[in-house]
């Protein structure tokens, strides 16, 4: 305990203490407090895409043009997109990687401390300028979160807008890999090698070579639209010799990677919960390491499987056809190895669990719906349907959004200091469950049936489970906003029964070495670790 | 694997198919009533043969060979995991039922073992390959383009489709396909009351093929990138602008098919349906015919001089077509659009500026450029718009004064 508080450290510390009042987050270098900003942003993004998406529900609860005309659908469509991948998705596992990774590796702090903070601090001008663009002339951008062009060229200046946001966004996140990088490489604790490293922060330094790997490219390809639109040139623009396809390929080579940038630090998180809460190591590490990585390979070879409708040649469709259903054989490996370390372990039902299985049974239907869309000719049935909507929710929902849940309830009492209400937590967990399945489910169906995306009106054969659709979306909203002022801000206002130091009896991790909640300096001098690199001896 | 789509094995699918959904329509009708209560009207409408049905839970039934084999290829996808899901998830539950703490079940220690390692990984690979094997028939099926019988050539514009009849029977045939301007309508009223089969899918003039002949589309667009898709003849293909890409389907009944754009193309993605009407080969020679007659007859001589009255009539029809969706009927636009009651340009008497509007576009193509419309057809709507609503200039433009500018 001794190596974990540093009593030394302290004195010494008095006179460069935490600065108080708004300083403290303007100027935190702090990666618990970054990590907590990070988090808040990424529920406001939350909130504001959620409500983008009810407007979007609310337009569909019936045939016919109710609320908004077709122009502003196509505009909350893209914003809902653009929002919550970048706004809310990808910022909240950043501030899951600032408060958790430093603590799992006995790392005082993160690499870069101020870059840190810069890579926070630029997140908020560019959601300002994403958001705000609704009020700029014509709108906001409305060619999806995709940005298809040539139909870009056509948008007002909201597009650039847009573009300029996702470049500032883009800086961010590759900061914030680097020094998630620079930390998990260099500032581990004596004796934790790479293959004795905490799942989370394996997934998190194999997403962080991904974000570095992507996003240039996806900055290449909206500075060419950029370009395209003001200076001339035609990229993209056929009329000058450009190829409108050409943009899709630059832009799925970034998009598919992402999916898994989305979705791998989820995988981290499951497998500490499982372990935690089936009493019982988690089940073949070394094989979920090598499927973690393997995905991330694939991940780069599968990227035209969004572009079968295109018209690619013959061998094209195939070769991304059998690419992507490679990917679910590691996919299966990590789904088998959760059920295993379930297999005959000591189960108990805390929150973090219920949301941990809740993601392996959903996701998992997400995962097959994928493999059925990959197979190009029902592709050709379904592509651009809601049965792509509905295929996406389930893994970007109910995987890393549940995931993120999951993680929430596990690790609150290490950030607050106060357990969370688990009779809250649970009722949120059902809630959320069935709200999403009553709106996302039906999904299936309407894809099936033919019925197109991004359409603001519909055949009136559709019209039953649009409805359907749209009063559950509602209730997956509300259950939001009861998670927000019914679990976590009592628990930041340290309202609640207080944690001990190791809350969960079979948690593993450097984590649960430190008091609850953690102090504001830890593991200031390298902790001394047992062999398996998940206890602190001295 | 794609002739056995009619072979006799094949038929008990088609009774699980048919068994299966009887089932799942009640499991859900239960729960609809109570959306459907909910969404305060129960729509008072019927499946559409060549289209959606109501409340459908599965593809379309497929009047193609293609869509055939791709709801078989769904059907086995679904079934097979659907066995591995129920299989994989057994385990779970049974684990969590009978390998809780409350029941006192103490924790084992096991946490690797390389053979059933090795194996869920092999397995998973192997009946991937077994999925591969039948899709990649379908997707060789799909590609091969070759000796088409009929080539139809479908422009996206924004938004509507156009239709070439490039070879075979019928070449030479040239016509825009447009949604019906009343059900743009009723959806910018809410859509309250109507119980339409075909709202949203009604079209002017539909796509016409003949039966049992295979029909290759070549698609490309004008603007942006749209989408060529009907699901019931299991064709989906983007039409992108510079590019000419291909597809083909050959109907095996008489009757109607239904589809709509699927690449988000601007404002009204949504309204840009495509409607196929199958007929008998001597139907289809009877309509070839008819259409070539009216395309001869309809030939507008471009140095004809037309009266006011006359060319106003045309032109509130190519309005309606084309312009009304927009700047609405009573000419006032709507939001960004620009209304054209009491425009400038409009009431300009240089007419000039307005043909230039309307071959070039303004506003980053905002407003797109109608070059595609015939030359009378331009000056009859600019007419049109210069005569109508609060607009009483008195210009009268000719077909020779677009013909002049372009």
């Amino acid at each position: 305990m001794s190596a974990v508080l540093d009593s030394h450290g302290h004195g010494h510390d008095d006179h460069h203490g935490a600065p108080h009042g708004w300083r403290r987050w303007v100027y935190a270098t702090n990666h618990k407090d970054i990590g907590t900003l990070y988090l808040l942003f990424a529920f406001t993004m939350l909130i504001i895409g959620g409500v983008l998406a009810l407007l979007i529900r609310a337009e569909l609860f019936q045939p016919g043009l109710q609320l908004v005309n077709p122009e502003l659908f196509n505009q909350l469509t893209t914003m809902h997109g653009l929002i919550m991948v970048f706004g809310a998705i990808m910022p909240a596992f950043v501030g899951f990687a600032n408060w958790m990774i430093p603590l799992q590796i006995g790392a005082s702090d993160m690499a870069f401390a101020r870059m840190n903070n810069f890579s926070f601090w630029l997140m908020i001008p560019a959601a300002a300028t994403l958001a705000g663009s609704f009020f700029m002339p014509g709108g906001a951008p409305a060619a999806g979160w995709t940005l298809y062009a040539p139909l870009t060229l056509q948008m007002g200046p909201s597009m650039d807008a847009g573009i300029f946001a996702m470049h500032i966004l883009g800086a961010s996140s590759i900061m914030g890999s680097i020094n998630i990088i620079v930390t998990i490489l260099n500032m581990r604790a004596p004796g934790m090698t790479l293959m004795k490293m905490p799942m989370f922060v394996w997934t998190w330094l194999i997403t962080a070579y991904l974000l570095i790997a992507v996003m240039p490219v996806l900055a290449g390809a909206i500075t060419m639209t950029l370009t395209d639109r003001h200076f001339g040139t035609t990229f993209f623009n056929p009329a000058g010799g450009g190829d409108p396809i050409m943009y899709q390929h630059i832009f799925w080579f970034f998009g598919h990677p992402e999916v898994y940038i989305m979705i791998l630090p989820a995988f981290g998180i499951i497998s500490h919960i499982v372990p935690a809460f089936a009493r019982k190591k988690l089940f073949g590490y070394a094989s979920m390491v090598y499927a973690t990585s393997s995905i991330a390979i694939l991940s780069f070879i599968v990227w035209a499987h969004h572009m079968y409708a295109t018209g690619m040649p013959v061998t094209g469709q195939l070769f991304f056809m059998y690419a992507t259903m490679l990917i679910s054989v590691p996919t299966g490996v990590k789904v088998f190895n959760w059920i295993a370390t379930m297999w005959r372990g000591s189960m108990t039902f805390e929150t973090p669990m219920l949301f941990a299985v809740g993601f392996i049974f959903v996701f998992t239907m997400g995962g097959f719906t994928g493999l059925i869309l990959s197979m190009a000719p029902i592709d050709t049935q379904v592509q651009d349907t809601y049965y792509v909507v509905a295929h996406f929710h389930y893994v970007l929902v109910a995987g890393s959004l549940f995931a993120m849940f999951a993680g929430f309830y596990y690790w609150c009492p290490k950030w607050t200091g106060v357990m969370y209400n688990e009779t809250r937590g649970q009722i949120h967990f059902w809630w959320t469950l069935i709200s999403f399945n009553v709106t996302f489910f039906p999904m299936h169906f309407l894809g099936l049936a033919g019925m197109p995306r991004r359409y603001a009106d519909y055949p009136m054969q559709f019209a039953d489970f649009n409805a359907l659709a749209s009063i559950g979306a509602f209730f997956f909203g509300f259950a939001q906003v009861y998670f927000f002022l019914f679990v976590v801000l009592p628990a930041m206002r340290g309202h609640g029964e207080k944690a001990p130091a190791k809350p969960w009896e079979a948690a593993e991790g450097l984590e649960w070495e430190v008091p609850s909640p953690a102090p504001f300096h830890t593991f200031e001098t390298p902790p001394k670790l047992d062999a398996t690199a998940t206890r602190v001896i001295g | 694997m794609f002739k056995a789509v009619c072979s006799p094995e094949d038929k008990n699918i088609e009774a699980i198919k048919v068994m299966k959904n009887n089932l799942l329509q009640k499991l859900t009708s239960g729960v609809l009533f109570l959306a459907a209560w909910a969404s305060t009207a129960a729509w008072a409408v019927n499946d559409l043969p060549g289209g959606p049905g109501v409340r459908q839970l599965n593809l379309q039934p497929g009047a193609t060979k293609i869509a055939q084999e791709q709801g078989w290829l769904h059907w086995f996808m679904l079934i097979i995991c659907t066995v591995i899901f129920v299989a994989v998830f057994g385990v779970m539950f049974y684990s969590i039922w009978k390998h809780r703490k409350s029941v006192g079940h103490k924790s084992a220690s096991f946490h690797e073992s390389v053979k059933v390692e090795i194996a869920w990984t092999v397995i998973p690979f192997v009946i991937v390959i077994l999925m591969a094997l039948p899709a990649t028939k379908a997707v060789v099926a799909q590609k091969d383009t070759s000796n088409a019988d009929l080539t139809i050539k479908a422009t996206g514009y924004q938004w509507k489709w156009g239709y070439d009849y490039i070879k075979g029977q019928g070449e030479g045939i040239a016509f825009i396909s447009t949604l019906d301007n009343a059900h743009r309508e009723m959806s910018n009223n809410g859509a309250k009351g109507v119980d339409i089969d075909n709202y949203l899918l009604k079209v002017d003039n539909p796509l016409v093929v003949p039966v049992n002949k295979k029909v290759r589309i070549i698609t490309t667009a004008n603007d942006v990138i749209h989408a060529f898709a009907v699901p019931s003849l299991g064709v989906k293909q983007d039409a992108i602008p510079g590019f000419v890409r291909d597809t083909w389907f050959r109907a095996e009944a008489v009757g109607d098919y239904y589809g709509q754009c699927q690449e988000l193309c601007g404002k009204e993605h949504a309204y840009m349906p495509i409607h196929v009407k199958v007929l008998s080969a001597a139907d289809y020679s009877a309509w070839v015919e008819t259409e070539q007659k009216k395309m001869a007859a309809k030939m507008d001589d471009p140095s004809k001089v037309w009266t006011l009255a006359d060319i106003s009539k045309r032109g509130e029809k190519v309005y309606a077509a084309n312009c009304s969706a927009c700047h609405q009927p009573n000419g006032k636009g709507a939001g960004p659009i620009k209304p054209l009651d009491g425009a400038a340009v409009v009431l300009d008497a240089d007419k000039n500026k307005q043909i230039k509007v309307l071959l070039n576009g303004q506003n980053n193509l905002a407003m797109p450029s109608w070059k595609q419309l015939s030359d009378t057809d331009i000056a009859a709507v600019i007419t049109y718009t210069k005569n109508n609503w609060s607009n009483k200039t008195g210009q009268l433009v000719q077909p020779a004064d677009v013909k002049a500018a372009r």
